[in-house]
């Protein structure tokens, strides 16, 4: 199983969620990364973000109005 | 409902929102607005504040419907695709600030971001020193940024909290169309609050239903884009996203066909409307409200619409607007067409310290 990085961004206003979800990606480079979002402004840019960077993206409604992002990228 | 969520989120949903705005910024104008003042939410707030009493300058007293309608087109559209969220807790008295001092650099300018764009596309070429001085003033927010600034995170909230700018909306709306004497004179004469100018830009405003209906449209598009004219420039210095950008540039193109075809273009620096000629300040009060809407997480537009959607903490900095806009014309911190005013330079320069203060010392605290 691979280990997951997690950005909690939940809470935080434009720009910070896609800059700490950017910043991760960057530093990762490839694997998984689950982005913890509330509100779907965030969930937009974060997405757009990491599919900017070729990353996979899943998007998981959840309870509260949060949502739960699951970024994917295989090593190259 | 996805398939318009598809086209609002990507690149031709903002120019769309762009060219809407662009387009009707220019026909509000034309219906009675002042002069490349088709929508500008600085000069707004100044004119709401007026009409209210928070300043007593003859010339700009309005409560405008532009305002009432972006909020209430925010909240509908907000409703209608469960966006909804009322929340708070992320530095609100901070945000209040920096509404204060955002509006006081745009009154030094004479226009926030929005009217900056639809001066130029009038054919203003002040407003370049304007954007200029607004793109050094988004650069230097987006260096604290990059330094670890940040206003911490907010919570969600009963919904009354939400509820309640919008509401204040309504209130102000009434107050409008009622226009009630709740002043008294020294004789014991009734006189405003509400106020009305009987000349200058407060005197001229389009038919009020017109007003309302183009602001409720705006509101509904631009919660559904995320249309901001703040992000656009900080996106792309940040991150190079270019998605916001080209909203304002379909605004200033549209804004300039749109004046064109109703004979609104007049190219040059000297006798543009509600415009003065001192370069210095045009860009050093641009910088100001660059900086602190960047800190504030967007443009005046955007913090209004985001109100809309119950966002508690952006309502604080439409707020602080508001009150700022009223304490730029009591103590003569506001330009006028003459020129700066008597304390401008003196407000720019201590909102830029305040600025630089809260950008570089406002953290999210360790223990969250």
């Amino acid at each position: 199983m691979t280990e997951m990085a997690t950005v909690d961004a939940r809470g935080l206003s434009c720009p910070q969620p896609a800059m700490m979800t950017r910043q991760t990606v960057l530093k990762l480079g490839a694997g998984v990364i689950e982005v913890l979002v509330d509100t779907s402004t965030a969930r937009d840019n974060c997405a757009r973000m990491a599919q900017s960077n070729g990353w996979s993206v899943e998007i998981e409604r959840r309870p509260e109005g949060e949502f739960r992002l699951v970024l994917r990228k295989w090593s190259t | 409902m996805t398939l318009i969520n598809r086209f609002f989120a990507s690149r031709w949903g903002v120019v769309a929102v762009g060219v809407f705005i662009g387009v009707l910024a220019p026909v509000l104008v034309k219906a009675g607005n002042p002069g490349n003042m088709g929508v500008c939410v600085a000069c707004f707030s100044r004119d709401i504040a007026g009409a209210l009493g928070l300043h007593r300058a003859g010339t700009v007293q309005y409560i405008r419907p532009e305002i009432i309608g972006m909020v209430l087109g925010a909240l509908i559209a907000a409703l209608a695709f469960r966006e909804f969220k009322p929340r708070t807790g992320s530095a609100p008295l901070i945000r209040f600030l920096l509404g204060m001092f955002a509006v006081i650099g745009a009154l030094v300018f004479l226009g926030c971001p929005w009217r900056a764009y639809l001066r130029l596309g009038g054919g203003d070429w002040n407003a370049i020193l304007g954007i200029a001085g607004l793109i050094v003033g988004v650069a230097g927010g987006v260096v604290f940024l990059r330094l670890g600034f940040s206003l911490g995170r907010s919570r969600p909230a009963p919904a009354a909290l939400g509820w309640a700018l919008p509401l204040l909306m309504v209130g102000l709306l009434l107050l409008l169309i009622v226009e009630p004497q709740l002043g008294r004179d020294a004789d014991g004469n009734a006189t405003g609050p509400i106020f009305s100018s009987d000349s200058g830009p407060g005197s001229q405003y389009a038919p009020l239903i017109v007003s309302l209906i183009v602001g409720l449209g705006i509101g509904v598009l631009a919660q559904r884009s995320r249309f901001c004219t703040i992000a656009g420039i900080r996106d792309f210095i940040l991150m190079r996203d270019t998605r916001l950008l080209g909203g304002i540039l379909a605004l200033i193109a549209a804004a300039f066909v749109t004046n064109a075809a109703l004979d609104q273009f007049h190219a040059g620096f000297d006798g543009q409307p509600i415009a003065h000629t001192e370069h210095l300040w045009n860009f050093s009060g641009m910088a100001l409200a660059g900086l602190a809407f960047t800190l504030a997480g967007g443009c005046p537009g955007r913090q209004f619409i985001l109100s809309g959607e119950g966002d508690g903490d952006a309502a604080m900095f439409a707020l602080g607007m508001i009150f700022g806009a009223g304490f730029a014309h009591t103590l003569t911190l506001a330009s006028s067409s003459a020129g700066h005013g008597v304390y401008g330079l003196a407000a720019v320069l201590f909102g830029l310290v305040a600025c630089i203060i809260i950008g570089l010392t406002m953290r999210e605290p360790k223990s969250v």
